[in-house]
């Protein structure tokens, strides 16, 4: 019943010829938002390619919602995909480029055309609808593949680096989308170099190198299963030297780093629960106020860092 | 109710003649449709030339004896249309139909909607197809029309609509069409088998020029053959020509047609598995 739900991997390895794609990636996907993070080359794309039936698996086996996707007059009811590909058929403005879409879904006209305006106006790109495409900037062109996407309803949205392009603004507009359209229980899936706007509007990441998955789960689930680096913990409370003095003789805390202003502390524990216990009772023995209690590294940025290495500058 | 009366033709329809429309509008109106209206104008400047001239200077009497103009007809539609211009037209129009839209990297956005690969494959085909018979029917009808009228308008007059002029040229018609298909569905095959599918074209077109030198067994192994079975003029053979009997329409026609829906099937089970790789990730 679930695999009906859900977007099931079994054990998919995709080769170019020698060349490595992804290997051996076995996945659930739930609704909600999943990010697919990982450095160029990583299988990113491949898999989201997998997943919509442009590539075939060279083993394993795919089924989106309980469809396989090398159905793609079943798949493609269910599912929208915003590709990386930047090339629009020739001559078509904005308006056409889905209106033409939308009829190869053998919509008739009238709804053709309703959809076609919806999702324009959801993307912000009515008033542009009249223009070619090649006229486009990246960002309009990057709006109107997202509402060639979404123009039919799908139940699973695939989104290749969906927020390349836009401007900060836009940005915005576009990932309130998503987290309503993910409210909604639809799958959305985005892969993004964007690590600290992935780490806002996830659910859970996968995260993959040299086509492994690397890891994948909620982003904290991840994060405490990543023995090797001790957690983070930034505290901000007025007697920080007392709060260390207890806090060291921890055995699961490997360091306390003391502020620069002498508000706050920065601890490193091996078991963030165990902390968080012994936090709290010398809260209370010591009379401490805290102001606030932060995981340093519990996001998407120190997951990629710890498992892949430093990410690239338009990583960060 | 059987088996294809449960398909869905209806969706079918609708969703082809959604990809007919886009794919003809690519076919006359796009970047692609540029190279058609040069081979389209090629024979028309010298033959219009001539023509004009013809109109106001007296031919030499030997180029206007008795069935001339059917003859020089003829060798202009298998010689400059058939083997020359409709053969480059058809490898660029059918070779774009897939490859070139690899190439371009739009082929995803019919891939990402919910089609059948075969229905995408046939609309796209018929598409190429039309845009090839109209083009090249034109040309056949423009360069037909030519050819009497610089031989004599009052002759054209009389050849089309008191003699067998009007028939003639629609069998050259039909020629054309059926060249547009059988071309049609061996450059669509060449378009999704092979990365550059200009050099299989250009083997195949020197398999059909060494048609005419070919042993009558031998000959029967080309679509030129076939079409030029169908002729309705014989043109005098060269001197290394060797003949062969040309083959009844009743077995060019359906066994043309019948190879060509072979070679769409193949097709189809290749664009069916057919993967998008424009870039690696």
């Amino acid at each position: 019943m679930s695999d009906e739900r859900d977007i099931v991997l079994d054990n998919v390895s995709k080769f170019y010829g020698d060349v490595l794609g992804i290997n051996r990636v076995t996945l659930s996907i739930p609704p909600g938002i999943t990010s697919l993070v990982g450095p160029n080359g990583s299988g990113k794309t491949t898999l989201m390619n997998l997943l919509t039936g442009l590539l075939q698996p060279t083993h394993g086996s795919l089924r989106v919602l309980g469809i396989s996707p090398d159905r793609p007059e079943r798949l493609f009811r269910k599912v929208g995909y915003c590709t990386q590909y930047d090339a629009f058929p020739a001559g078509l403005n904005g308006y056409q480029f889905i209106y033409s879409f939308l009829r190869i879904h053998a919509l008739d006209h009238a709804t053709a055309r309703q959809k076609t305006l919806d999702a324009l106006e959801r993307v912000g790109m009515l008033d542009a609808a009249d223009r070619r495409v090649a006229a486009y900037s990246k960002g309009m062109r990057q709006r109107v593949k997202l509402a060639q996407a979404i123009a039919h309803e799908p139940q699973v949205l695939v989104l290749d680096e969906p927020l390349n392009g836009l401007d900060p603004m836009a940005r915005a507009e576009v990932i309130e989308l998503f987290e309503r359209l993910a409210e909604s229980g639809l799958h959305v899936i985005i892969s993004s170099h964007i690590l600290h706007e992935v780490d806002l509007i996830s659910d859970r990441v996968i995260l993959l190198n040299e086509g492994y998955v690397v890891a994948e789960g909620d982003i904290r689930q991840v994060r405490s299963e990543i023995q090797s680096h001790p957690l983070q913990i930034l505290i901000r409370c007025d007697k920080p030297a007392a709060l260390a003095a207890r806090i060291i003789s921890q055995d699961h805390v490997v360091e306390v780093r003391m502020h620069e202003d002498r508000q706050g502390l920065l601890v490193s524990s091996r078991d963030a629960e165990r902390f968080y216990r012994a936090m709290n009772e010398v809260v209370l023995d010591e009379d401490i106020r805290v102001e606030a209690v932060t995981p340093a590294d519990e996001d998407v940025y120190a997951v990629y860092q710890y498992l892949i290495g430093t990410p690239r500058r338009e990583a960060s | 109710m059987s088996e294809l009366g449960r398909l869905p033709w209806g969706e079918w329809r609708r969703q082809a003649l959604a990809v007919f429309r886009l794919e003809i509008k690519k076919n006359f109106l796009g970047r692609r449709a540029l190279l058609l209206y040069v081979l389209l104008v090629l024979p028309l400047l010298p033959l219009g030339l001539w023509t004009l001239v013809s109109l106001f200077e007296e031919l030499p009497g030997e180029v206007k004896e008795f069935g001339a103009a059917q003859m020089f007809a003829t060798a202009v539609f298998e010689l400059a249309i058939v083997r020359f211009l409709l053969y480059i037209g058809s490898v660029w129009i059918f070779m774009n139909l897939f490859r070139g839209e690899m190439l371009d990297r739009s082929l995803h956005y019919y891939f990402l909607a919910p089609i059948r690969r075969e229905v995408l494959l046939v609309a796209k085909f018929i598409s190429g197809w039309f845009a090839g018979s109209v083009l090249f029917g034109l040309l056949t009808v423009v360069c037909f029309l030519m050819v009497q009228v610089s031989f004599g308008l009052t002759e054209a007059q009389r050849y089309l609509l008191e003699g067998p002029g009007l028939g003639h040229l629609l069998s050259y018609l039909g020629i054309t069409t059926l060249a547009c298909f059988g071309y049609g569905a061996v450059f669509l095959l060449f378009g999704l088998y092979f990365r550059n599918p200009v050099v299989p074209a250009v083997v195949i077109w020197g398999w059909e020029a060494l048609n005419p030198i070919l042993p009558a067994a031998l000959k029967k192994l080309s679509v030129i053959h076939y079409l030029m079975s169908l002729r309705p003029v014989e043109p005098a053979a060269g001197p290394f020509a060797i003949l062969a009997n040309p083959t009844s329409p009743w077995l060019a026609v359906p066994g043309l047609l019948i190879v060509s829906a072979l070679l769409l099937a193949v097709a189809s089970t290749r664009v069916r598995r057919l993967e998008i790789h424009y870039t690696s990730d």
